[in-house]
């Protein structure tokens, strides 16, 4: 099974979610430079990683998403490759169009850095499938721009095909319809605010982040 | 030959940024302010002859996020 984290400039968790598909995988992430342009045909699994690319110039993610290595993220996403984008990672997959909406500054403009707590709205997705729906799950979030916005038919398409992947439990950022992590309609990309990969080990206080990364393993096992 | 690229929030988007220089008018005695909106003025210098399709493209392609921005060109001779 074949990993990749995407580093851009300005990224800071690309260290801790490789830490976390090793730990699930059982094998490294290949660390990708965002100024190459290929990325290994057979990769199965990349990952866009929180962080402040480019210093969030322009927009959060803006300039990333635009960067030479994510037209082949979406080459290997189009294939079935799974993506998963984390905070920043997330900002950068809807500026890249390979998620629909964007994400605003938070609605109270300040830095939200704390545990929240979150439902597993859709628990047969690749990457939610060791949850049960419904379950209550904790994660981290730190972010300033977490704020989902997409219209309302987008919001209504996206909670009809079951692609809100996670919802705040309780108001954080005023995320639409308090979403935090939505799906492709393929369902091989997940985007989401709150950082799974800081909750991964019993040092961090909490696991709830560890089925993500081992479903996202079985789902690749499963596909295989 | 240079251009003006306005990029401004959608009616309809929240703009906190906006509403934080409100409140800092008001703290400054300036009653009044019924709304601010904050955007971007972002400046080209531009090789003659570039056309307005391309003038138009790198606003949707990068300069704005029409999915919550508006953009106006202004073209400076």
């Amino acid at each position: 099974m074949k990993s990749a984290v995407i580093v851009f400039p300005g990224s800071n968790c690309d260290r801790d979610l490789a830490v976390a598909f090793e730990a699930a995988t059982g094998s490294k992430p290949e660390m990708i430079w965002h100024r190459d342009t290929d990325l290994p045909d057979d990769i199965d699994l990349i990952g866009v990683p929180g962080g402040f690319s480019y210093g969030d110039y322009l927009r959060s993610g803006a300039m990333a998403a635009r960067s030479p290595v994510m037209q082949a993220v979406a080459k290997a996403a189009d294939r079935g490759a799974f993506v998963l984008g984390i905070c920043n990672g997330f900002q950068v997959l809807t500026e890249s169009g390979l998620l629909p909406g964007a994400l605003l500054r938070n609605a109270g403009g300040h830095f939200v850095c704390r545990d929240v707590a979150l439902t597993v709205e859709n628990a047969q997705s690749a990457f939610t499938s060791l949850y049960d729906a419904g379950e209550a799950i904790t994660y981290p979030v730190a972010h300033h721009d977490g704020n989902y916005f997409a219209d309302d038919a987008t919001l209504d398409r996206l909670e009809g095909e079951g692609r809100v992947a996670l919802r705040y439990a309780e108001s954080v950022n005023g995320s639409a319809r308090n979403i935090a992590g939505i799906l492709n309609d393929a369902g091989n990309v997940l985007g989401m605010m709150p950082h799974p990969e800081r909750v991964i080990e019993a040092a961090h206080g909490k696991t709830d982040g560890q089925r993500l990364f081992k479903g996202i393993v079985e789902g690749l096992l499963a596909k295989a | 030959m240079k251009a003006r690229i306005f990029v401004t929030l959608k009616g309809g988007v929240l703009d906190p940024q906006g509403r934080a220089i409100q409140h800092a008018l008001s703290g400054l005695g300036f009653d009044g302010v019924n709304d601010v909106r904050a955007g971007k003025l972002i400046e080209l210098d531009l090789a003659d002859g570039t056309s307005d399709e391309d003038i138009d493209a790198m606003c949707r392609k990068l300069l704005a996020n029409t999915v919550i921005e508006n953009y106006r060109i202004e073209k400076v001779a």
